[in-house]
């Protein structure tokens, strides 16, 4: 039995319309499903299932059905798009396509649910507080949300996030309760982990290793920043089904709760298993399409970016995935018009998984990112080029991998 | 006029058997049981249109779920799946029923909003694909047919 308040009972009842009510019967559901006993307010949520790509007219139309009476209770937000809102003609995308994707853009909006359109939500819109109860859909978002800043969330779908948002509640299971936020397996990293792609690598191995484990990491070398997590976050992800994980002596819960590694199973990760890693997620030879940005670029990442093209030019497609609003701060910053001086262009509101890059007549990307490797290969037929940001901006530069 | 033998014959019964279970969504159906003993992933493996099967490794395929009970242990594979339920429902290709041994989110989450009546913790052993099947709520009848032996009596016909 699931205990509701008065004001979830209302919700349920029907009383405060369609909307809240279908919403409610799923959160119910799944409380039932996952052993909750109750439900809990939430913060914020982050919407996923967004690319016209994977929601279809079907989807189109139940979300449609739902903004009739449906609003937001809580603040919102959106996951990257099938495409860029404002300059999707620039990457060949279809009329047909674009004229469903912003239908759907316009329907979150009715339902009150800002159009952000980044998996990297905590760097534009809310920044997730320590302890805080969220319901994020968005696989690479919930592991930096619930890691890096030690909020509380579990791996929403679509369709339970975007419930979540108009209700304000979320089942009370998983990872909103301290017992589940334990590491299960340590990971004792004597590789020297020299970028991001590096960490990406790590997460890929790991992810297959723990599934849906919390793994607790043990750097030799101390070389972890934000934006490295925030790979190595998106490869334990998409890898395995990773919603945690601890890195000692640098993220909150490691550093707060101090976990004993001595009790728990071990693996080691040396240069062995990065090379070999890393050779996993490359089988591409010469690129057609370089892509960076996943997850969505910080301004840091985007910085870097423009420093290694200032006074140059690119010879092959070069794409920058982050949201529109990171962009802008990239303008103020003078990195978007370095970066623009060179050819290369922003992805803004989409990024190389959900938009459909194969029906674009790309074979071949090189990115440094781990978790788009393995969504390329596996779900968009593509072959991969695997490399660090230097080697993928060379690359573009050169016209060679 | 053939001499009346007491020889066996088969003759076919209907059997009743009624298992209770947990309601995922409430909702009354009848129709014709599709056993699978796999899990299934519903984003990729079927046509949208005909609700047929088309995952070449998956036991079910080539077979439509159109107006079928679907009897499987549990979904598995994308969350998209949850919407794929609701496209199959919009098209008239959806199933009339879901039973699961266990149900999971994907499952959950689709035939809700596809308002298709769900049970789950069924022991789905005990469902052949071919039965007859009623749902109300989170009880399940089955209907199937046996074959029992019996001896014909004195004056009946061969």
């Amino acid at each position: 039995m699931v205990f509701l308040t008065k004001e979830e009972e209302a919700m349920l009842s029907g009383r405060e319309g369609h909307a809240a009510k279908k919403s409610m019967e799923i959160i119910v559901a799944l409380a039932k499903i996952f052993g909750a006993e109750k439900l809990i307010g939430i913060s914020s949520a982050q919407v996923s299932g967004v690319s016209y790509k994977n929601v279809g007219d079907e989807g189109l139309e139940f979300l449609r059905v739902l903004s009739k009476d449906g609003k937001a209770r809580v603040s919102s937000y959106l996951n990257p798009a099938g495409m860029d809102l404002e300059n999707w003609r620039d990457f060949g995308i279809s009329e047909s396509f674009a004229k469903k994707q912003l239908e759907v853009i316009e329907v979150f909006k009715k339902l009150g649910i800002v159009p952000t359109c980044t998996c990297a939500p905590y760097l534009v819109a809310d920044i997730p507080k320590f302890g805080q109860h969220l319901a994020w859909g968005e696989s690479s978002a919930v592991a930096v949300a619930n890691s890096i800043f030690g909020a509380r969330t579990n791996r929403e779908s679509g369709i339970s996030a975007l419930a979540s948002a108009l209700t304000g509640k979320t089942a009370y299971y998983g990872y909103h309760l301290d017992e589940n936020r334990k590491p299960t397996l340590t990971v004792e990293v004597e590789a020297h982990l020299a970028g991001e792609d590096d960490f990406g690598a790590l997460g890929y191995h790991v992810g297959k290793i723990v599934k849906s484990g919390v793994p607790y990491f043990r750097l030799k070398k101390k070389t972890a920043t934000v934006d490295r997590l925030r790979s190595l976050a998106a490869a334990l992800a998409s890898s395995g089904s990773v919603a945690l994980f601890h890195v000692e002596g640098f993220t909150p819960e490691a550093k707060i709760r101090g976990f004993e590694a001595g009790k728990m199973e071990k693996i080691s990760f040396g240069q062995e298993e990065l090379d070999s890693a890393k050779r996993e997620l490359s089988d591409g030879a010469e690129p057609d399409l370089v892509c960076v940005g996943c997850p969505h670029a910080s301004l840091e990442e985007i910085g870097k970016i423009a420093k290694l093209l200032l006074g140059k030019k690119v010879k092959k497609e070069f794409w920058i995935c982050c949201s529109r609003s990171m962009m802008k701060a990239a303008e103020v910053a003078g990195y978007a018009k370095t970066i623009e001086d060179a050819g290369a262009k922003f992805a803004c509101d989409t990024c190389m998984v959900v938009c459909p890059i194969e029906e674009l007549g790309y074979r071949t990307i090189a990115t440094n990112s781990a978790k788009a490797s393995n969504y390329s290969r596996n779900l968009n037929g593509l072959k991969v080029c695997y490399g660090p940001l230097e080697r993928c901006v060379s690359a573009a530069v050169e016209g060679k991998w | 006029m053939p001499a009346n033998t007491a020889k066996n014959i088969v003759k076919k019964v209907q059997e009743r058997k009624v298992l209770k279970g947990r309601i995922i969504f409430s909702g009354k159906c009848e129709g014709t049981a599709l056993v699978s003993k796999e899990p299934i992933s519903f984003y990729g493996s079927l046509d949208l249109k005909t609700g047929v099967f088309t995952e070449k490794k998956h036991e079910l395929f080539g077979r439509s779920v159109k107006g079928s009970i679907l009897v499987f242990p549990c979904g598995k594979g994308s969350t998209v799946g949850s919407y794929i339920l609701y496209r199959l429902k919009k098209n008239n290709a959806a199933p009339q029923g879901i039973i699961n041994s266990e149900c999971e989110p994907i499952v959950a989450v689709g035939a809700i909003i596809s308002e298709i009546p769900a049970v789950d913790r069924i022991d789905i052993t005990k469902i052949k694909s071919g039965n007859k099947i009623k749902i109300e709520g989170g009880t399940i009848s089955i209907e199937s047919e046996i074959e029992k032996e019996g001896k014909k009596g004195k004056g009946q016909k061969g």
